[in-house]
């Protein structure tokens, strides 16, 4: 192993580092866009929203460097105890926690509020590829599968209590696991309880159950009739399949109507069409979407966009930036955008499948998964093709921890991609 | 083993999905997005003084003036005091309290009328105390006013846009004033002007940001301009005072231009009852009288069977057709007998009995006889009925007669002229002249409106053309140059055939049926007629008083003049319509009227007596 390294920025991979620079960019251009006015147009006035983003942006270099001179092995090393002191710093916020938009998220130092569960993302992608990447861990195991799914759970539990939107980004990590053998059916499993459930709110319970029973049951007649051996056939798991989908179905009725709030309630409710009101629920999705589509095909131009500078979306600068690139950029600049994630997307995972030890890959597929759902949920809002989930688009979203918290996720990465051809151990 | 492909190809489809779903929004939904039309977008529009209104000489006939509705924002609406701020509207608590409800019903956050049309006094009164009430301001508006009170038929008036209109025009939003009758329609979009418009940037909280775009939207206010019309109101509002007490329509034209002089109709309305508060209890009062329909014109709106003036057109075509010459004879029996059944018999009361007849005295005595032989005449010309008639139709309808004139009123009837066809359908299997006699004396199945009289009178004045009758003169103060109504209209008839007709009318003033009206130094030309009239009630055809008509045109060589005066059930044209038509020439041509004891008879002449009877029957 050799130890000698000429700077700190050999082995870098600049077209990561060119994308995150466009994206930030990019996203300040944006969150000017909102808080510009004509009296209000000072670039560097730190009382304005475009104004701290400049100053957390200018503060994520020194993040950066730092991350660069750390030698990669640190960053497995010390995962576990990065793990346990993000936890620690979710549980902290039952008692010093400070209450920002309902969500009691953040810790608040006077001028600046940090919010953990940001960092917490690239920290659980840390210990989950520490704990796979043991040369005695064997994702075939029940044991190592729930050991792995502990890691994940734990901080989306903490999360889930405060902000349930913001944990639904662990799902992600399943992404990981079955990169790394588990198999699809969690995920099948997954898909149909989603499915399972938004049936269940839209058909009812009665007729769900009709439903899938009835495709159940040509399923078992069909293998009955191929299998031919009546007595043979495996009846204890028919009856716990018919049973276990009951509960299931039953289950999502009651956590629907008295589990979720009721403003969770209505977010679905709008969305599956039950519910059309562009006044109060739908508020923000129906200006969202006529923003969107007010900016046509080559948009309205920059700090042109009559919605935007009218601050007719809420929270726009954050959840709803998107929405100002629909409206200033149009659909050229969307799409583009999109794209654009898309490639540091590939471009994630291709360097991630060349790493030569196990730990920077599982890592990088935990980078691209936590990415990749962040933009799912984030512009499916967005754009209305999912409930309204207050997540911030990563890298454009103003926010100093949501910021810093995507930075060191994709950093670190940048940084185990420096020394992907050495064998740390 | 592929596993981790499943992440590209996931990626890869939600990307593809989130595009598409972009361009359904931006592109498909985009396309039809109105920049200028979204909640970021608010309009204020300053709106045109509406154009006056003059008549032929300059006098003044509509006018704008100030008006101040008292507006209601209810969610502004603080604790005032309730009691003062209804004394000072002159409203009851009880009142204040269903216009509060109902502005709060409307919209809590937008203003409303609170209370419309405020009298000049209380507004002076109120502005003073108003800055106590907050919540309440008021809003000026321009209504209009008619000096003279007179030719509202012509002038029409303005109204609301409702629901309708607003969705048709874009120019209009629901609640804005259009010309909603006569000329205010007609003249809609000369008169309005077009309303200024600022396009302004607001926020999500209507905050006004500033100008949206800097402007570029935005449109100047283009005053209405003023319009002239051919109405001499002096003369239009001698007419009117002659004609109170009796139902009737009278038009008069100037032969020599198409210029409509007046447009009389009765009974009528002052125009100012249409104009501020009490404009919706007078409007349903106007509106539903059924009987006298004030609302209607009648010299436009109301088709009768023209009666002996139509002789007139017989003649000329007779002339024109040869089948008649000015020396051509007939004998009257106290009537024309047309078949061998007793009551195929049309009576005839020019108390000539078994003398020869000819044009000129036919004319002046009005003999049925004389007109039916020529009609006959006329239609059996080559012992073709149906071509015959097809022949006369043409001619008549070259007078203008049967289809709507085309003058510039927003409301008119075309009347009826019947051709061959149309004997063809009501007689499958045979006709001729005497199945149709009546159409000789202008009873029968046609029917014209008086503004048509008046215009058949301007075509025999000029000697065989008319101008297309009009009402507007200058608009913005320059004469029109419009080509539908400075070029002569040709009718079917040759010039020399018009001298004998014109002097057969010449004669109904100096010793025919007019006799008693003429006026001395003023060579007055005309026809009177009395036009049967039935109605059916409970399926039965009953005879009603007859029509009152008379059309003249004055001085004959030098016509200036045209005139048609139609008098419902005024018995014999004679009696009623002559005097009103002399009186009326002599009005206009010397500027006043010597013969008081004429004006006085037809001021006392009331109908209403009649009317009534008919009505309750």
């Amino acid at each position: 192993m050799r130890q000698e390294k000429t700077t700190i920025f050999f082995g870098i991979d600049w077209t990561l580092v060119l994308l995150f620079v466009v994206l930030v960019g990019f996203g300040w251009l944006n969150i000017y866009a909102t808080s510009y006015s004509e009296e209000n147009n000072q670039l560097l006035d730190f009382s304005t929203r475009h104004g701290k983003q400049l100053l957390w942006i200018l503060l994520s270099i020194p993040l950066i460097i730092l991350i660069l001179f750390i030698n990669a092995k640190f960053f497995q090393q010390f995962s576990s105890i990065f793990y346990i002191v993000s936890l620690l710093s979710l549980i902290g916020l039952f008692i010093f926690g400070k209450e920002i938009n309902g969500a009691k998220s953040w810790y608040s130092f006077g001028v600046a509020s940090i919010q953990p569960s940001e960092f917490a993302k690239a920290v659980t992608a840390l210990a989950l590829a520490n704990l796979m990447s043991n040369r005695n861990y064997n994702l075939s195991l029940i044991k190592n599968q729930l050991k792995a799914l502990i890691i994940i759970f734990l901080p989306a539990f903490l999360i889930a209590l405060h902000d349930p939107g913001s944990a639904l980004i662990y799902f992600g990590f399943f992404f990981v696991l079955n990169r790394e053998g588990l198999t699809l059916a969690y995920i099948l499993l997954g898909l149909a309880s989603i499915v399972l459930f938004i049936l269940t709110i839209l058909l009812g319970v009665k007729s769900t159950i009709i439903f899938l029973f009835s495709i159940i049951s040509v399923y078992f007649i069909y293998k009955l009739f191929k299998i031919k051996h009546f007595l043979r056939f495996n009846w204890l798991t028919i009856l716990l399949i018919y049973s276990l989908s009951s509960i299931f179905i039953l289950s999502a009725d009651y956590s629907y109507n008295h589990i979720l709030k009721k403003h969770q309630r209505d977010r679905f409710e709008v969305l599956l069409g039950r519910t059309s009101d562009t006044q109060q629920i739908g508020y923000n999705s129906t200006q969202s979407l006529q923003t969107i589509s007010s900016g046509k095909f080559w948009g309205k131009g920059y700090l042109e966009g009559d919605k935007t500078q009218g601050n007719f979306v809420p929270e726009q600068d954050t959840d709803y930036i998107f929405s100002v690139v629909g409206e200033e950029w149009g659909f050229v600049g969307s799409s583009l955008l999109i794209i654009l994630f898309m490639v540091l997307l590939f471009r994630i995972l291709n360097r991630a499948e060349k790493h030569a030890n196990k730990f920077g890959r599982i890592y990088g597929y935990g980078v691209a998964s936590i990415l990749f759902f962040h933009l799912i949920v984030n512009i499916g809002m967005v754009i209305g093709l999912l409930p309204t989930i207050g997540i911030p688009l990563p890298f454009i979203s103003y926010g100093g921890s949501s910021l810093w918290g995507f930075t060191l996720l994709l950093f670190i990465f940048i940084k185990l991609d420096s020394q992907k051809s050495y064998d740390w151990w | 083993m592929k596993r981790h492909f499943l992440l590209y190809f996931l990626i890869t489809l939600v990307g593809l999905i989130y595009i598409g779903r972009l361009y359904q929004l931006q592109i498909v939904k985009g396309r039809d997005f109105n920049p200028i039309k979204t909640s970021a977008v608010k309009i204020t529009y300053d709106f045109p003084e509406r154009g006056y209104i003059y008549d032929r000489n300059g006098e003044l006939l509509v006018a704008n003036q100030l008006s101040y509705d008292v507006m209601i924002v209810p969610n502004e609406v603080k604790t005032i005091d309730t009691l003062e701020f209804c004394s000072l509207l002159k409203i009851t608590k009880e009142d204040f309290l269903k216009r509060y409800k109902k502005a709060e019903n409307y919209a809590p956050w937008l203003a409303s009328v609170f209370l419309k049309q405020l009298a000049k006094e209380d507004f002076a009164f109120l502005q003073e105390k108003l800055h106590k009430f907050e919540g309440f301001y008021i809003q000026k508006r321009i209504i209009r006013n008619y000096p003279l009170k007179s030719a509202s038929n012509v002038l029409g008036y303005i109204s609301e846009v409702n629901e309708e209109t607003a969705k048709k025009d874009p120019y209009y939003e629901q609640g804005e004033l259009i010309g909603a009758w006569g000329i205010e329609k007609q003249y809609e979009n000369i008169l309005r002007g077009v309303k200024g418009k600022k396009y302004l940037h607001r926020d999500r909280l209507n905050k006004i940001m500033g100008p949206f775009k800097e402007g570029i939207y935005d449109s100047e206010t283009i005053n209405g301009k003023d319009l002239t019309i051919t109405i001499d109101s002096k003369l239009q509002q001698y007419g009117e005072f002659l004609m109170q007490g009796k139902r009737g329509g009278i038009v008069a034209i100037e032969p020599s231009s198409g210029e409509i002089l007046s447009l009389i109709t009765s009974p009528s309305y002052d125009p100012n009852r249409l104009v501020g508060r009490a404009r919706s209890k007078n409007s349903v009062e106007l509106f539903g009288d059924s009987i006298n329909q004030p609302m209607m014109d009648r010299g436009l709106q109301f088709n009768y069977p023209p009666g002996s003036p139509f002789k007139l057109i017989n003649a000329l075509i007779g002339l024109q057709e040869g089948v008649i010459d000015e020396n051509t004879h007939f004998y009257c029996y106290n009537g024309y007998r047309y078949g061998k059944r007793k009551h195929e018999f049309m009576e005839c009361h020019s108390d000539m009995y078994g003398k020869p007849i000819r044009l000129n005295r036919a004319i002046s005595k009005s003999c049925n006889s004389y007109f039916a032989n020529t009609y006959k005449r006329i239609i059996e010309k080559n012992n073709q009925p149906e071509e015959g008639l097809n022949q006369w139709s043409e001619h008549v309808k070259s007078f203008g007669l049967g289809n709507y004139l085309g003058y510039d009123l927003p409301f008119g009837q075309r009347g009826f002229v019947p051709d061959g066809n149309y004997y063809n359908k009501m007689y499958p299997y045979k006709w001729n002249a005497s199945t149709n006699i009546s159409n000789a004396i202008g009873q029968g199945e046609l029917l014209t409106t008086p503004i048509q009289l008046a215009n058949i009178t301007s075509a025999i004045a000029n000697r065989g053309y008319f101008y297309t009758p009009h009402i507007v003169k200058k608009i913005d103060n320059k004469v029109i140059t419009d080509s539908a109504y400075n070029i002569p209209k040709y009718t079917s008839i040759d010039k020399e055939h018009f001298e004998p007709v014109i002097e057969g009318m010449h004669e109904v003033f100096k010793s025919g049926t007019a006799s008693w009206v003429k006026i001395d130094g003023i060579d007055m030309v005309g026809k009177t007629g009395t036009a049967e009239n039935f109605t059916s009630i409970n399926g039965k055809k009953i005879q009603l008083a007859d029509h009152s008509i008379l059309v003249a045109f004055a001085p004959k060589d030098d016509p200036k003049i045209a005139i048609a005066v139609f008098i419902e059930n005024g018995g014999y044209g004679a009696s009623v319509a002559a005097p009103i038509t002399s009186l009326l020439i002599e009005k206009y041509l010397t500027g006043k009227v010597k013969r008081k004891w004429m004006e006085d008879l037809m001021i006392k002449k009331n109908l209403y007596s009649i009317y009534d009877r008919q009505t309750l029957d």
